[in-house]
């Protein structure tokens, strides 16, 4: 299971990254190789409100869909909409494949180090 | 190859006489330019073709076929001569009513077995299919509501081992879901439900028995908890081959039902469609129901309430489809309809007896039509999954399980042998998974590449849904 | 007694010995006897086939099946190739299930792909799926797929089919959707109602072309006004039509949406019909129901799977866009195989026989007192007004073993001709309707 330093991660298996007030979103290499193959992705709009805790995506595999929550509470500022022509770069660059970026934070939830995370998905898998 | 592909300009088939009155074309504003690229195939290439991909299909006519929940039954004949009697099939639905006295009498006919089967009041065939009657009985559950100006109802309560239609109809119908988990034993939770039944429920939606082939007996007490709290009760009717003529869902205290012509009545299922989900209820749901019902003792007319939900669909449901049932319900009659149930439930209990010392049944009690394995276990054991043991029936002929349901039972495989197969036919299919899971445990690799005797192997759907063709492009 | 149970009653003992049980009641001891029947069902016994045959023959004997029918208004009789039925007779294609296995159902599936092909390239549109209920219903689908975040309205023409309006209420009497009904003006659309009241809250605008009196609309104009707006065009069309009219894609429709009953589908007293449905490429995944898409399988050899199923609602639950499941597959079928059959000249020949035929009528009974109301083009179908009252009329012709057109009401009769009328029928309803 692959990590990347300088990234937050929650216990939903989001990694969030903080630049100068924008939190940028995507999904972790754990969660992409649980989903398997990724074939669309539906995104938020800009100008969109997120809240904490709450799904504002989702990821399709050929046989499923899972919701993706928001670790922030705030406003869509920018969608990668690359995503929308090649879903696989999830699969295959996940911390590159960012979802949304968000302003205006209000809220946060508790998110984990690397290392937290690291032990806290091994933990589950028990 | 497609039938485009087979095409060469010039040939075709001569269909129509020329033009015996002037021709008059469309105005050039509304003439169409854009060319037609229909196949140009003289008649027998054209019959070759369809033979050929009828080769590549397999019906229940063709071998077992034990999709869970499915109900696929043996089609009869009969139901194919009646339903191409030209005194149906010529008949045009604005007739006036004395020349379609025939159609309405199927209509009432089928109305009163029905009825009686289930327990219920009145029944429309409007509805197209099983969803499409899910979607009408929420609407008569939603007209009740608003009728009795009770408008904080705005949730349906939906088990978690539902079939995926039943959530996707409650929100069509303008409610949110309510899911309650299903207990250990994989029925209904009681505790849940009651924590859960307020004054903001419109209603329930159920099968009994249950998408994991159990009967809930807590059943009465099920209904009872959902009407205390003033909401109705759905009965989604997919699994009653299991309990016609035993048990009614009006008697389980059931308002509102829909049944699937398709499954439990034998009319074939077409490759998709057509079927059919009429709609029963109780008399307290009668007036909202949509199209007509029809009337009368010598002579037969339609009628329609003021206070109908409106139409499903145009004119009365899928007519044809409403006779093949007719003549099967004719056929079976008062002591047919119960033996069908009771041998569904005997054969689907043989086969789970002598599959599970090998097999984990995912609930270890008597089952009704259709039995749920766990292929959990073998998973972690030898790197088979259901999926892999679906691919393996087909290289064996049997039409494997829909892959995954219900989606409560990881690695679920559920099996529906129905009342139409032979104690051989049950014998050669239970050696089969047998031998299937020797093979898992034996030869894994050999698994995971089936199935390799059909048509082609397994197919890149991953491929098909990130870039999508779904449609032959003419140069 | 039919029952199509193979196992005689000493094998069922003996299986249900063999895994423990005495009898059925005993395999179904754990129902609680309150719900169970008490005395037996109330229907009448089982029957042999002979006696089930007469039952049902006797029943179909009792209604009237017109040599000559002039009468459409949603249910159109067409000629139907004898290749048609020979197809969706084959047992392999008829007792098949869903083609979720996709290995096993390639012929199934290449098929609904070719369905999809042909319903592309008759309206003009990008994707297809693999079909709905019928045109109501796909009129009422097609509506809701249009439905946005921001735009919940929906505007539909009083010119369509009854029954499509009525349907389309039903359903938004479910999602919601706000609906407004524009009226009707000289027989077609009312464009200046439209213009006034579509806004930026409205999601779609749909209308019927050819319309339900069988006149064709401003289509090209409207679908302007439209996109203007920020709306989506839905076009409801007769696919027939479609031999000799202009596309929904050429009037710059978003959706085409229509009944495919005409081809090749008995006119069975109203069903199964088939609903088709397609869209501009931007719209195919808000297309509901089954779609069927090009793959290759481990050896690179081309399949056909049914794809974008995350959109459907055994995997999106409560979130898909709709509940449909089963289709009208076999009809599906049904309408490649006419279609394939009749090819590109049958299709123009029936679409233009069709009008042709329609307008011989209208000027005959114009002759006669039977005023054409039609302001405009009509296609297959046309009204009249007269003062012998409809009823009268009619009567007289049923009489003679023909379907006369629909009563609108009292003096006004929607007629609809099709290639199988013959000149020698036309000729025979107006030298009865002379003599009424």
């Amino acid at each position: 299971m692959e990590l990347r330093e300088g990234l937050l991660y929650s216990k939903s298996h989001e990694w969030v990254k903080e630049e100068d007030g924008v939190a940028i979103i995507g999904l972790t290499d754990f969660a992409q190789s649980e989903l398997g193959d990724l074939v669309f992705v539906n995104l938020p709009e800009e100008g969109d409100e997120v809240t904490v805790g709450e799904a504002f995506a989702d990821v399709e595999s050929v046989k499923a869909v899972s919701d993706v929550y928001s670790p922030v509470s705030g406003t869509v500022s920018e969608v990668n909409e690359e995503l929308l022509d090649a879903p696989e770069s999830i699969n295959e660059a996940p911390y590159d494949a960012w979802f949304v970026k968000v302003t205006d934070i209000t809220d946060k939830e508790e998110l984990l180090t690397a290392e937290e995370y690291q032990a806290f998905v091994e933990s589950e898998q028990e | 190859m497609l039938v485009f592909e087979k095409s060469r300009p010039g040939r075709g088939c001569s269909m129509l006489p020329a033009c015996d009155v002037e021709i008059v074309l469309p105005k050039e504003k509304d003439k169409r330019e854009l060319a037609l690229h229909m196949p140009e195939l003289s008649e027998n290439e054209l019959s070759r073709h369809y033979t050929e991909l009828a080769k590549k299909s397999h019906g229940v006519n063709d071998g077992f076929y034990p999709l869970g929940s499915c109900t696929m039954k043996y089609n009869p004949k009969i139901n194919e001569d009646m339903a191409a009697l030209p005194g149906f099939t010529e008949v045009h639905p604005l007739q006036p009513a004395h020349t379609v006295q025939g159609c309405m009498e199927v209509m009432k006919e089928t109305e009163e077995y029905l009825c009686e089967i289930t327990g219920m009041d009145h029944m429309t065939f409007q509805p197209a299919a099983g969803a499409h009657g899910e979607f009408t009985g929420l609407l008569l559950i939603k007209a009740y509501h608003e009728s009795r100006g009770d408008k904080k109802r705005t949730k349906i309560i939906v088990p978690d081992s539902a079939h995926g239609t039943n959530p996707a109809s409650a929100v069509m119908a303008g409610y949110s879901v309510v899911s309650i988990p299903s207990g250990e034993d994989g029925c209904v939770d009681l505790e849940k439900l009651r924590a859960v039944a307020g004054d903001d429920i419109a209603g329930l939606m159920l099968t009994n028995p249950n998408t994991v082939g159990l009967f809930d007996k807590n059943i009465l007490e099920i209904t009872n908890i959902v009407h205390g709290c003033g909401g109705l009760c759905y009965y989604d009717g997919a699994n009653l081959n299991a309990v016609m003529g035993t048990v009614r869902p009006g008697d389980m205290g059931f308002d509102v039902i829909h049944l699937n012509l398709h499954k439990t009545f034998s009319t074939p299922h077409g490759g998709g469609g057509p079927g059919s989900g009429p709609v029963g209820c109780k008399e307290c749901l009668t007036e909202f129901l949509p199209s007509v019902l029809v009337e009368g003792e010598e002579t037969l007319s339609f009628v329609k309430s003021e206070h109908s939900i409106g139409e499903m669909k145009s004119f009365y449901g899928n007519f044809l489809v409403v006779v093949r049932a007719l003549t099967y319900l004719k056929t079976l009659g008062r002591e047919g309809i119960p033996k069908a149930s009771q041998n569904a439930v005997l054969n689907a209990n043989y086969m789970m007896n002598k599959l599970k010392d090998l097999y984990t049944m995912a609930y270890d009690e008597v089952c009704m039509h259709e039995f749920v394995m766990s292929l959990s276990d073998l998973k972690k054991k030898t790197g088979v999954s259901a999926m892999d043991i679906a691919k393996g029936l087909l290289d064996n002929g049997i039409h494997p399980p829909t892959m995954y349901f219900p989606l409560i039972v990881d690695e679920a495989l559920m099996v529906e042998p129905t009342e139409t197969e032979s104690r051989e036919t049950l014998d050669e299919a239970i050696q089969v998974f047998r031998n299937l899971y020797e093979m898992a445990e034996k030869e894994a690799e050999s698994l995971h590449a089936a199935p390799v005797t059909t048509p082609v192997t397994r197919l890149d759907e991953v491929g098909a849904a990130r870039h999508p063709v779904l449609r032959y492009q003419f140069s | 007694m039919g029952n199509y149970i193979p196992n005689t009653e000493n094998e069922q003992s003996q299986m249900l010995s063999e895994i423990g049980f005495q009898s059925m009641e005993e395999l179904f001891g754990h129902i609680p006897d309150e719900v169970k029947v008490k005395d037996g069902l109330n229907i009448p016994e089982g029957m042999s086939e002979l006696e089930v045959r007469k039952s049902m023959q006797k029943i179909a004997g009792k209604n009237r099946v017109f040599e000559t029918i002039f009468r459409g208004a949603g249910a159109y009789r067409h000629f139907i190739p004898s290749i048609v039925k020979s197809v969706i007779s084959k047992e392999n294609l008829l007792t098949a299930y869903t083609p979720y296995q996709a290995e096993i159902s390639q012929g199934i599936l290449q098929s609904i792909f070719e369905y999809q092909t042909m319903i592309c390239d008759l309206t003009g549109m990008d994707t297809s799926n693999a079909s709905v209920y019928d045109g109501a219903t796909a009129a009422a689908e097609g509506i809701a797929m249009c439905k946005e975040r921001k735009r919940k309205k929906a505007m539909i023409s009083a010119t369509v089919l009854p029954y499509v309006l009525e349907t389309v209420k039903t359903y938004c009497f479910g999602n919601g959707m706000e609906l407004v009904v524009i009226p009707e003006k000289d027989g077609v659309t009312d464009v200046e109602f439209l213009k006034e009241n579509i806004d930026k809250e409205t999601a779609c605008v749909y209308i019927q072309h050819p319309n339900y009196y069988g006149n064709l609309e401003d289509a090209e104009n409207i679908g302007n006004i439209v996109h203007e707006a920020g709306a989506k065009y839905i076009m409801g069309v007769n696919p027939i039509s479609l031999g000799a009219l202009k596309t929904p894609r050429e009037y710059g429709a978003d959706v085409a949406v229509g009944d495919g009953q005409p081809l090749g589908l008995s006119i069975a007293f109203g069903g199964p019909y088939l609903g088709f449905m397609a869209c501009v490429e931007g719209m195919t995944r808000k297309l509901p129901g089954r779609i069927v898409g090009q793959t290759v399988d481990h050896n690179g050899k081309t399949g056909y799977v049914l794809t974008l199923q995350a959109r459907e609602q055994h995997i999106r639950r409560e979130k898909a866009s709709s509940n449909v499941c089963s289709n009208q597959a076999l009809c599906a079928l049904a309408v490649s195989v006419y279609m394939a059959a009749m090819g590109n000249e049958g299709l123009a020949n029936a679409a233009i026989q069709s009008t042709s035929k329609a307008h011989y009528l209208a000027a005959e009974l114009e002759k006669i007192g039977f005023a054409v109301e039609n302001k405009t083009d009509f296609f297959h179908e046309f009204v009249t007004k007269s003062e012998t009252p409809a009823e009268t009329a009619l009567k007289a012709l049923e009489e003679q073993g023909i379907l006369g057109g629909y009563p609108l009401d009292d003096h006004r009769i929607l007629w609809c001709c099709t290639e199988v009328n013959s000149k020698e029928e036309m000729d025979a309803v107006v030298r009865i309707l002379k003599e009424v």
